[in-house]
């Protein structure tokens, strides 16, 4: 697909959690622990709050439209300020530190004077209803000529453990995001921006890793279409593909839109049609359990509604996402039906109920009361308003789904949701401190250096720049250890050791120094690394486990060891010639269990060999 | 520093140098449309004194709005629309630290005429520092027929998690309720789910930020209102509706004072309360001071001072007749405050000596039951 021609603009927004000793507003460590460990539960309702120009955010509306009971987990790594029962701590000075640094390692320019705001969220996953945020730099520079416009530091918010349970273990380990200009034209452009900003993240050594410490929201926008956010892609390798699904979506709903055009199709003042009494007898157990069905014929919509618009979404399920928000199940509409119980005879009863044609579509709302049916057929109809407004493309926050098309999620938040964190005190960062930020070195760069220092190949010296075990390895490297041994055992060997059943999770930093160390003083045979690793993953300390499988034989033992089996095996020998060499190595191997390096055997051996053969 | 909202919503400090006027602020948007009351619902009214359970606070100005009219509350809780209709009376604006005993007696007053215009029940806002304080003056000052329920908010009402909805949804049900008492309604647990009804004289701060931070010491809450079903629930003690003839006794004496012993105290600190008409002492365990002090309590005393004595235990019952020092307090002159907090014995001791001249009966009264403070029996520990 061109596109260029299309006229796709996006920008991102890069959510890195911070690994810092405490959170952000309180005294807590930022480590997470297993759901069933949680130590108490309580719950809570939000309620919308107006901005301090005194309106309410149009998001938080949307959330509003169900009452909805929270229920919140504590740890006993939380305190009473995640449970929103204490008034924050200030702005923790290592979180902001590392903001700092990010923000010059992009070349931004620091606020002279940082001021805490809350966010208005209230979905649950802030026990106060809001989200502490505060900008801390802007206008940095990317690679493909773009910029970054903002950086802020903020909360992480509470994880959803089901429905609305949220877990507090989370909820305020810092946060940095970092958010771009819309300065991306075509899905690979935001994957590689995507992949530079998490790089220069990870030269601080001072972000989480793993699955869920970074996530990614795009904002995405065709020509004729309009601004979408989707919110939370946790893999750098779906962003592509989500930005050519939501192309795909925003191009879909503008053709649906042109064909309600030539359909002349319109919707004013449709009528709420109860027909309730309709489905009195059906087998459907979704409208059969409800008490109010609600029908909105949609004039000229007949295979529009159905029609897909992204894999497995269609204008139906949009609609649907809408209704939900009342607390509906979702809806039926008669491109799909008949279907889910509903019989043919009970569409073509509806169709003349509601004096329906042949072009016409008609939706199902059904609920638990009169109050939220009204609700969810009203959202309905708005959105089936916005499909044949002069802008079908509605801007909104979507989530995404797997395999990387998204839902509805709530209307793009305005800025009335921002209103000042009254609790914490504002933070100068005056010259003398914005100097005083240390820039690391970029992992591009270290890289390089490893590469060309060391003498690393490219791609381990890559792999090895990048690796969470770039401390230990810049470590090893300091204590003598050669770049090759300490790149291959962090690399490779405890890679494959654990591929083979190891907890290698169980073996410490300083074991794997004091095993490099031992090979390095050829103490210990670079063969036995991956046989001493297991054992200390299995729960025996380095020095048993290197005393097991490779205990310390002097030079005169070996030679001991190799005159005897070269004496019991004169025969072989004279044999087989010097090509007796490879099989008696593993035999002396074997019997000095790795303790010593395979090319003093093999010198020594060569020599007793020689000795046999040159006799003769 | 300036301070500059951005488009995106953000604030971000300046210096003012780098600041130009182009043009003021937009004027602050008119407020939502009035609420309408259902006038087949009880009347309650609304005396604000200034705490944050309705307000807002003015970001431009950082100063908390004087403006709270029936339309201001209902639209910050909605849900009050459908339990009663509402008079509405700004008394003060202050944080309650700023209280006096003054305020304490224009507040009696306000309440006693909103009980004589006819309403079922008042409901008093009030900043959560020195509520209890408040609810022990009014108990005292107040014979009341009907509930006067003080509540506030322990987290503030600009936050969506704030408890101040849940806390005046409560308050307003409990005002509806049999209860004829002064009592404080606030959230009993950390959830979202029961508001403790307390008596006026038994209550106390426990918390500094907590949401159940009020508790009731030496009894159990006097009732309950559930959030979700709004069903109040009341103990056989709680006074009901109807009980008390309204009268308003609001003379008190300013001239009193509460003091905490710590081991050490210099006994020169209890000269600069020469003068004064009544001290209270927070005594330590069943209520005693050192040795040294008991000089200068029998030199307050015979010079007219009204001396009670109390305990920082806050739970259980004075006895100065077990120990030595207790033994000399009370030769001294000094009145056991049976099982009073120390703050409510404070109050009492200022209505008690407004009201009563004679110092025998003031004595006497000080002891006397008058509205749940002083208990006769312990019959619930901790």
């Amino acid at each position: 697909m061109d596109y260029k021609a299309v006229g796709l603009v996006a920008g991102i927004e890069i959510h890195q959690q911070l690994d810092t000793k405490e959170k952000l507003f309180c005294h807590c460590p930022t480590t997470l622990l297993d759901n069933a460990d949680h130590t108490g539960e309580f719950f809570r309702y939000l309620r919308a709050t107006e901005s301090e120009m005194g309106e309410i955010d149009r998001a938080a509306q949307e959330e509003m439209k169900r009452v909805r009971k929270f229920q919140y987990y504590t740890y006993k790594s939380t305190c009473l300020v995640e449970n929103d029962e204490e008034p924050p701590a200030p702005l923790n000075d290592e979180a902001l530190t590392l903001g700092l640094t990010i923000a010059k390692l992009f070349g931004m320019t620091p606020i002279p004077q940082i001021h805490v705001m809350r966010k208005l969220v209230i979905d649950g996953s802030n026990t106060s209803g809001f989200q502490r945020t505060a900008l801390v730099a802007v206008n940095g520079a990317l690679p493909n000529s773009g910029s970054i416009e903002t950086l802020c530091i903020e909360e992480e918010a509470a994880q959803r453990v089901k429905d609305d349970i949220f877990s507090l273990d989370r909820l305020g380990i810092p946060l940095v995001e970092i958010t771009t200009s819309p300065c991306m034209h075509t899905p690979e452009d935001v994957q590689q921006v995507a992949e530079y900003i998490g790089m220069v993240l990870r030269s601080t050594g001072s972000v989480k890793r793993g699955i869920g410490t970074i996530r990614q929201d795009v904002n995405i926008s065709i020509r004729d279409g309009a601004r979408v956010e989707i919110k939370g892609v946790q893999e750098l390798d779906l962003i592509a593909e989500v930005v050519r699904r939501e192309v795909q979506r925003q191009q879909s709903l503008l053709e649906i839109h042109a064909e309600l055009m030539k359909r002349h199709a319109s919707l004013e003042n449709p009528l709420q049609i109860d027909v309730t009494d309709l489905f009195k007898d059906t087998k459907s157990t979704v409208l059969k359990k409800a008490k109010k069905i609600l029908a909105l014929v949609l004039p000229g919509f007949a295979g529009l509604v159905g029609r897909e618009i992204q894999p497995g979404r269609r204008l139906g399920t949009e609609m649907s996402d809408y209704a939900k928000k009342c607390g509906v199940g979702g809806i039926f509409h008669t491109d799909e039906l008949p279907v889910y119980g509903v019989t043919a005879e009970e569409v073509a009863r509806l169709r003349e109920f509601v004096h329906a044609g042949e072009q016409d579509a008609v939706i199902l709302v059904s609920g638990a009361n009169e109050k939220q049916t009204g609700c969810a057929w009203n959202q309905v109809y708005m959105r089936a308003k916005v499909a044949l407004s002069d802008k079908p493309v509605p801007e909104e926050t979507r989530k995404m789904l797997e395999e990387g098309s998204t839902a509805y999620m709530r209307p793009l938040p305005g800025a009335e949701r921002m209103y000042p964190e009254t609790d914490v005190l504002p933070v100068r960062i005056d010259e003398a401190r914005w100097n005083a930020v240390a820039v690391p070195e970029l992992l591009t760069v270290r890289a390089g250096r490893f590469e060309k220092d060391l003498g690393l190949d490219p791609a381990i010296a890559r792999q090895m720049a990048f690796s969470e075990r770039l401390p230990l390895f810049e470590l090893a490297i300091a204590g003598g250890i050669k770049a090759n041994l300490a790149s291959r055992t962090l690399l490779a060997t405890i890679k494959e050791i654990r591929r083979d059943g190891a907890d290698t999770d169980k073996i410490s930093d300083d074991a794997i120094l004091a095993v490099l160390h031992a090979v390095g003083k050829d103490t210990v045979a670079k063969e036995a690394i991956p046989e001493i690793l297991v054992a200390v993953a299995g729960g025996s300390t380095v020095e048993a486990a290197m005393q097991k499988l490779a205990p310390t034989v002097s030079r005169d033992e070996l030679e001991a060891v190799i005159k005897k089996i070269v004496a019991d095996r004169k025969e072989f020998i004279v044999q087989k010639q010097k090509g007796a060499l490879g099989p008696l190595m593993g035999v002396v191997m074997q019997e000095v269990r790795g303790s010593v390096d395979g090319k003093v055997v093999s010198e020594l051996l060569k020599k007793e060999i020689e000795k046999v053969v040159g006799g003769k | 520093m300036a301070v500059v909202k951005l488009s995106s919503g953000y604030n971000i400090g300046v210096e003012k140098a780098c600041c130009t006027l182009v043009s003021p602020a937009p004027a602050s948007s008119p407020h939502a449309a009035p609420v309408r009351q259902d006038l087949k619902l009880p009347e309650l009214s609304i005396i604000s004194t200034g705490g944050t359970i309705a307000s807002r606070i003015d970001y431009r100005t950082g100063a908390v709005t004087s403006q709270f009219d029936a339309d201001d509350i209902l639209t910050a809780i909605p849900a009050l629309a459908e339990i009663g209709r509402y008079r509405t009376k700004v008394l003060y604006t202050i944080l309650s630290e700023n209280m006096t005993p003054a305020i304490w007696q224009e507040l009696a007053k306000a309440v006693y005429d909103e009980i004589k215009h006819g309403v079922t029940g008042v409901i008093v806002t009030h900043g959560t520092d020195t509520m209890a304080y408040s609810a022990a003056a009014l108990s005292f000052m107040l014979d009341t027929p009907v509930p006067v329920i003080f509540v506030g908010s322990q987290r503030s009402a600009d936050r969506p998690s704030s408890d101040n909805a849940m806390n005046g949804v409560c308050a307003a049900v409990a005002a509806e309720s049999d209860l004829g008492e002064v009592a404080v309604v606030m959230h009993a647990t950390t959830n979202d789910d029961i508001c403790a009804i307390h008596r006026g004289t038994r209550v106390r701060k426990m918390h500094t930020s907590q949401r159940d931070a009020f508790r009731s010491i030496g009894i159990p809450p006097v009732g309950t209102v559930d959030y979700s079903t709004r069903a109040v629930t009341l103990t056989d003690e709680a006074v009901r509706r109807g009980t008390r003839k309204l009268a308003l006794h609001d003379k008190l004496e300013p001239h009193c004072a509460l003091i905490q012993f710590y081991p050490g105290m210099s006994p020169d600190l209890l000269k600069t309360y020469e003068g004064y008409k009544g001290l209270v002492l927070s005594g330590t365990g069943l209520g005693h001071v050192s040795t040294a002090l008991i000089p200068p309590v029998k030199k307050l005393i015979a010079d007219g001072t009204q001396v009670v004595m109390t305990s920082q235990c806050m739970n259980g019952r004075v006895c100065d007749r077990v120990y030595d020092t207790g033994r000399d307090l009370l030769a001294a002159g000094v009145i056991e405050g049976g099982d009073m907090l120390p703050e409510v014995a404070l109050v009492k001791q200022m209505w008690v000596l407004g009201n009563e001249r004679d110092p025998k009966k003031a004595a006497a009264l000080m002891t006397t039951d008058l509205k749940g403070e002083c208990m006769r029996r312990s019959a619930h520990g901790l």
